[in-house]
């Protein structure tokens, strides 16, 4: 007698709202994004049609390109330098602090996310305005006044207001999480403080820092007002080109490949990264 | 200790309790018709029109509510009417250019002449204006005007390199002009720089590749493109110095708080924008519409736009700028809405430094927008 598999519904009642939730709020929307992107508009009104033109129109543009390569690019950088700036301080909590004085910087950390990221974001512009807090500070001496509104500085301080205390935390979280006995085994061995950091923390961290690392590469991919606000739109990212090709003729079709191909992007990096981070090392089963 | 049967100070009793929430009970029924007289006035505009400064007085007298609906760009303002259900808006404040699109889709209701005050129009253009009648039928009423030329930091700039639009090519300039992101004021501007004068929106290919070409040529200038909230905040710290696209409906605010910004026309010529009021196609509340838009054609809405808080704009009727100024003679000076002051909005039509804002003839939105978007790339 063959064993048939019986379906577990209570097992499946459970896991039912989640199913349900994805299909109608992400799917859902994907898919019809994606039949979005082969409408077209006339006369202002959105008309169904299976039409390449959008995508053939976006996907031959310089502008277009120049947007896809600066935004992955500025992204990229932003995740490199919020993971690299995140380090020593997530070191020193994981490592050095006491329980206490971990959860009370873990609680700072979160504090920011109480307040909008628009007017965290706007508070920069006094700090970084030419005639701001921190050109006066440099003028003291003798440097400055920098252009640092309206470039790509601005453009990553904004990504980095809204990825680095998450990257703070989430390195913080993985390696207190290390057994710290490996550790010191490896410094009893010989093993040198930045060898140890590079053979011991880093591999027994990978996971968590891909993780955080997606993370901070997600969101700055996908943020508007960073490049918008704190970068004077130059160059303009993905999500200003967006926001440009709705504001004239409505083309929310062109917009949506623009999306798609984001969508796309983030897709791939993601799994590319989940795959490193689960990747197992050589020799072992 | 308290006796028992003895109210104490400040304590609330049951017959309290039943005395209060009766009458609220007893009073709530005329308190929801009071609510339920107030008639809902739906708007769709640019931001600001729909504020208590503008309708407040209005609807006070009225027993209206505006609800405002904003748009930025007309192309914005065509697609969300083009997305509603007819009647959805009541009133519609659109761009000069744009009543033409309007009416040719069918969104708007033709309006009577005669209720309105033609006879007391400031400029010949304002009583057919260009798109807002079809023959003998008018479907738009003018509210009001600005004009978009070299707006510029006083510090930076002198009256006299702001006389052109060249001043934008300053080298000292570099990296410190700005751009109000839309492409139709920019474009037009760099077409009248190339000395394009009143054909400015009908531009052949050779034209239009020259814009192209002047305006490839000032991104080695430019720090940044803003919305609204950003070209103010540029100009207001010192960030930008000269700003293109826009006029005195944003230096305008500022100078009313006493930075050191000017707007004014070069040599070359300058852009209008008229923004004019249209009753929506299917509208059950024409009437009360016809009745506000009557409100602010009459000298006191006229000096209610002048002072509008969030931009300002100048009259297009003789007794709204008599009634300026008389109320507010300061306003009236700093936006030269007296007769014989240069730069004087009317003066300036008269003697055809003007030219109404306008889409591209020969080329399609899209065709500006692709380059505005190459041209942001660059």
């Amino acid at each position: 007698m063959s064993a048939r598999r019986k379906i577990d519904f209570y097992a499946l009642t459970w896991r039912l709202p989640i199913i349900v939730w994805q299909l109608v709020f992400f799917v859902g929307p994907v898919l019809f994004m994606v039949a979005l992107s082969f409408f077209l508009v006339k006369n202002y009104r959105m008309t169904e049609a299976f039409e390449f033109v959008n995508w053939q129109r976006m996907l031959t543009r310089g502008f277009f390109w120049d947007s896809y390569w600066y935004t992955l690019f500025i992204a990229s950088l932003s995740g490199t330098i919020a993971m690299s700036v995140a380090f020593p301080a997530a070191w020193a909590l994981a490592f050095r602090a006491s329980d206490t004085l971990r959860r009370w910087a873990v609680f700072l950390l979160i504090i920011p996310f109480f307040t909008s990221y628009l007017v965290r974001t706007f508070s920069w512009y006094v700090i970084l305005a030419e005639s701001g807090v921190l050109n006066a500070m440099l003028g003291y001496i003798g440097l400055g006044p920098f252009r640092m509104l309206n470039s790509h500085f601005g453009t990553v301080v904004g990504y980095l207001t809204l990825t680095l205390p998450l990257a703070v935390i989430l390195q913080t979280v993985t390696m207190a999480n290390i057994d710290k006995t490996l550790i010191e085994a490896a410094r009893n061995l010989g093993c040198k403080p930045l060898a140890t950091i590079w053979r011991v923390v880093l591999p027994l961290s990978k996971t968590g820092f891909i993780v955080a690392a997606l993370f901070c590469f997600i969101l700055a991919f996908g943020d508007f007002v960073a490049p918008f606000y704190l970068g004077g739109s130059q160059e303009p990212t993905l999500p200003i080109l967006i926001l440009d090709t709705t504001k004239s003729g409505q083309q929310w079709p062109r917009a949506a490949v623009v999306a798609i191909m984001m969508m796309l992007t983030l897709f791939t990096v993601a799994f590319t990264a989940i795959a490193l981070a689960y990747r197992k090392p050589k020799g072992v089963r | 200790m308290m006796k028992t049967g003895k109210k104490a100070k400040n304590q609330l009793l049951r017959r309290d309790v039943l005395r209060i929430g009766g009458g609220v009970a007893l009073s709530a029924p005329f308190v929801g018709r009071a609510w339920a007289q107030t008639t809902d006035i739906n708007m769709l505009a640019w931001y600001g029109h729909g504020e208590p400064d503008m309708v407040g007085a209005f609807e006070e007298a009225n027993n209206v509510k505006f609800v405002p609906k904003y748009y930025a760009g007309g192309d914005n303002m065509l697609a969300l009417i083009a997305q509603s259900p007819p009647g959805t808006y009541d009133i519609i404040l659109s761009d000069g250019e744009f009543v033409q699109q309007l009416n040719a889709a069918g969104y708007i209701e033709p309006l009577e002449a005669s209720d309105y005050p033609f006879d007391d129009m400031l400029h010949e253009d304002f009583t057919k204006f260009p798109g807002h009648w079809d023959g003998d039928t008018l479907y738009s009423m003018i509210l009001r005007g600005g004009h978009l030329g070299v707006s510029y930091n006083t510090t930076a700039m002198s009256a006299e390199e702001a006389s052109s639009y060249a001043g934008f090519w300053k080298p000292e300039l570099a990296g410190k002009v700005g751009h109000f992101d839309w492409h139709l004021p920019t474009l037009g501007m760099m077409s009248l720089k190339n000395g394009n004068g009143a054909g400015l929106w009908d531009l052949s290919d050779d034209q239009w590749s020259a814009v192209q070409e002047t305006t490839m040529s000032l991104r080695p200038q430019v720090g940044g493109f803003f919305d609204y909230g950003g070209t103010f905040n540029g100009l207001k710290n010192g960030e930008m110095l000269a700003m293109c696209g826009i006029g005195d409906w944003i230096t305008g605010v500022l100078e009313r708080d006493g930075a050191p910004v000017a707007s004014v026309i070069p040599k070359e010529g300058g852009i209008q924008f008229t923004e004019s009021y249209c009753i929506g196609k299917g509208s059950s509340k024409a009437d009360l519409v016809k009745s506000f838009i009557q409100y602010m054609m009459s000298p006191e809405g006229q000096v209610k736009s002048a002072q509008m808080l969030a931009y300002p704009g100048f009259c297009v009727t003789k007794a709204g700028r008599k009634l300026l100024q008389e109320v507010d003679p300061a306003e009236a000076k700093r936006s030269h809405q007296i007769e014989g002051m240069a730069n004087d909005p009317i003066a300036l039509i008269n003697e055809g430094r003007i030219h109404y804002r306008d889409i591209p003839q020969q080329q399609s939105l899209e065709d500006w927008n692709d380059f505005w978007s190459e041209y942001k790339n660059a």
